[in-house]
């Protein structure tokens, strides 16, 4: 069995999928250039607005990518693709794994798209600056990958869209993507549970140095083990079904 | 150890132990009982709804029986399938987007220990004629060629075929077929399902007759062809006596509606003869193949049908 052929065709499937790129690439570079185009010299929460808000999109953007990715198992399940490949040593895991393979590929493109744009508009950080934000972002992007492919578990092709575009803008409006949504008060502690949240602050943690306090290590830690559990059981509901 | 039970045990064959599947209220599967030796091709034939699908799909280990076991040349189904041993077509599914077919059938050989050169699936399945186009531009019975094309590259020892002509025409079914018995002729082991008599008749060496979840008849085609291949004969007959209708060559039971008699056959041509030599009178003469439904209703009308 040769997976990484089976992987270059899943890859190939995800960069054939111009709607998914849409939406995971063009949409969050765009918002981005139009809104921190005209604010490049101010300061929010005491980082440069443009650094801000590109890490804004990137949660965004990498959010959609790896949801999405996951999420396609809803169309496989429902043209019987996952019933065939339960009967080729493809090991469930490997087909996953591949999912989410995809999905960071396509985080990856997303960051890459966004940094070059950010630095245009005049975002600044040193190579090991860098390379911390790039980290804690691939970290904090655990949980939604398994919660894309809960979904994919979870939902039909028709109720996707709607299902993805919720949460993802859900997530990333709480977690302060588009602009810190509250600084303070209760409502901060509630906002600081969020996975999201920390995927934005990536970039503060990263200017500041240091990386991440130790609640967004819990709290990443606690939405993988929930989201993993959660997928799993509607997984095995699933597949009894069949 | 007896020789029944070497048998069993042996790595050579195909044994189905007893397989009993109940969905909700629904006795799918009441006990299914059969052995295959290496290299044959068996077709499950039946009418639908008798419990052939659920059948296939415990022995490929999609369905996990109730009760009941199935052994793969000495291994479980889920080892079958993991070690690469079995090529399926399943009843429905249709194939993924954004590949061709080429790649598509390309992704799934890189999932077995020993594929068939893809070239040569293709060929063999008739689907090298559109090897090229996208998956989603594909017509029904071209998606078919390539879920054939899916099946045979993985070179597997077991090939499993559900109703796998079903969405064809006459043309695409006869090629399928002749492609399938290409593929048995390397040695390979085929186990498929249909409900047409002509299908299992002509390419399987071996039927097994199923209704109703249980096996009703098992052997080779002409056994089988002998029990429910019988014909139906129609005729005006006004006044005649019944009885005297039974004892005709061929004939295995009569009815009368009206001035019409129905002569149920297994051998009409004994039956035609006699009848014209002997009723000059006959006429309106129809002669029509008893379908599997009635030879199936025939064989079980006195099957215990109750509900769980």
């Amino acid at each position: 069995m040769n997976q990484l052929t089976y992987l270059r065709y899943e890859v190939i499937r995800t960069y054939r999928n111009r709607r998914f790129l849409m939406f995971s690439l063009a949409f969050p570079l765009i918002l981005f250039l139009a809104v921190a185009g005209p604010h490049k010299n101010q300061m929010i929460v005491g980082i440069p607005f443009p650094l801000y808000y590109m890490t804004g999109m990137v949660a965004w953007g990498t959010m959609v990518a790896v949801i999405s990715s996951g999420a396609r198992i809803a169309a496989e399940r429902q043209v019987g693709w996952t019933r065939q490949l339960r009967i080729t040593p493809l090991p469930t895991w490997s087909y996953f794994a591949a999912k989410i393979f995809c999905g960071y590929l396509m985080a990856i493109l997303s960051m890459l798209i966004l940094f070059v744009a950010g630095s245009l508009v005049g975002v600044h950080l040193t190579l090991s600056q860098w390379f911390v934000m790039v980290g804690l972002l691939l970290v904090g992007l655990i949980p939604f990958s398994v919660l894309g492919i809960m979904f994919g578990h979870l939902l039909t092709t028709d109720s996707l869209g709607p299902a993805i575009g919720g949460t993802t803008a859900l997530f990333a409006l709480l977690g302060g993507a588009y602009g810190p949504l509250v600084t303070g008060g209760a409502l901060l502690t509630v906002v600081k549970c969020l996975p999201s949240y920390w995927l934005v602050i990536a970039s503060k943690s990263a200017l500041i140095g240091g990386g991440w306090p130790p609640q967004a290590w819990i709290v990443i830690a606690v939405w993988t083990v929930v989201t993993s559990v959660l997928a799993v059981r509607v997984y095995q509901r699933d597949t009894r079904k069949i | 150890m007896n020789e029944h039970t070497a048998v069993a045990n042996g790595t050579n064959n195909i044994v189905v132990s007893n397989l009993t599947k109940t969905f909700g209220k629904v006795r799918a599967v009441r006990g299914i009982n059969f052995e295959m030796d290496r290299g044959t091709t068996v077709a499950l034939l039946g009418p639908n709804g008798a419990g052939k699908s659920t059948t296939i799909d415990m022995m490929i280990g999609l369905t996990t029986p109730d009760f009941g076991s199935v052994s793969l040349f000495g291994h479980s189904p889920a080892n079958a399938v993991h070690m690469g041993l079995i090529g399926a077509m399943t009843q429905t599914g249709s194939l993924i987007d954004y590949l061709s077919v080429r790649e598509l059938v390309s992704m799934m050989a890189a999932l077995y220990p020993s594929p068939l050169d893809v070239d040569e699936a293709l060929r063999i399945s008739g689907a090298d004629a559109f090897a090229d186009r996208m998956t989603r531009k594909l017509s029904g019975g071209e998606t078919q060629r390539v879920r054939f094309a899916m099946a045979l590259v993985a070179d597997a020892e077991l090939l499993v075929l559900d109703e796998p002509t079903v969405a064809l025409d006459v043309e695409g079914r006869r090629d399928f077929w002749i492609a399938m018995r290409a593929f048995a002729a390397r040695g390979k082991t085929v186990v498929f399902a249909t409900h047409y008599l002509e299908e299992a008749d002509a390419y399987a060496d071996r039927i097994i007759l199923i209704a109703h979840g249980r096996i009703v008849a098992d052997g080779a085609p002409t056994e089988i062809k002998a029990t429910v291949g019988g014909r139906i004969v129609r005729a005006t007959l006004p006044n005649v006596d019944l009885d005297k209708l039974r004892p005709l060559s061929g004939v295995t039971s009569v009815e009368r509606r009206g001035d019409a008699v129905t002569l149920n056959c297994a051998d009409s041509d004994a039956t035609l003869r006699e009848l014209f030599t002997l009723y000059p009178n006959v006429r309106d003469v129809e002669v029509r193949g008893a379908g599997l439904e009635e030879a199936f209703l025939e064989l079980t009308e006195d099957d215990d049908d109750e509900a769980v």
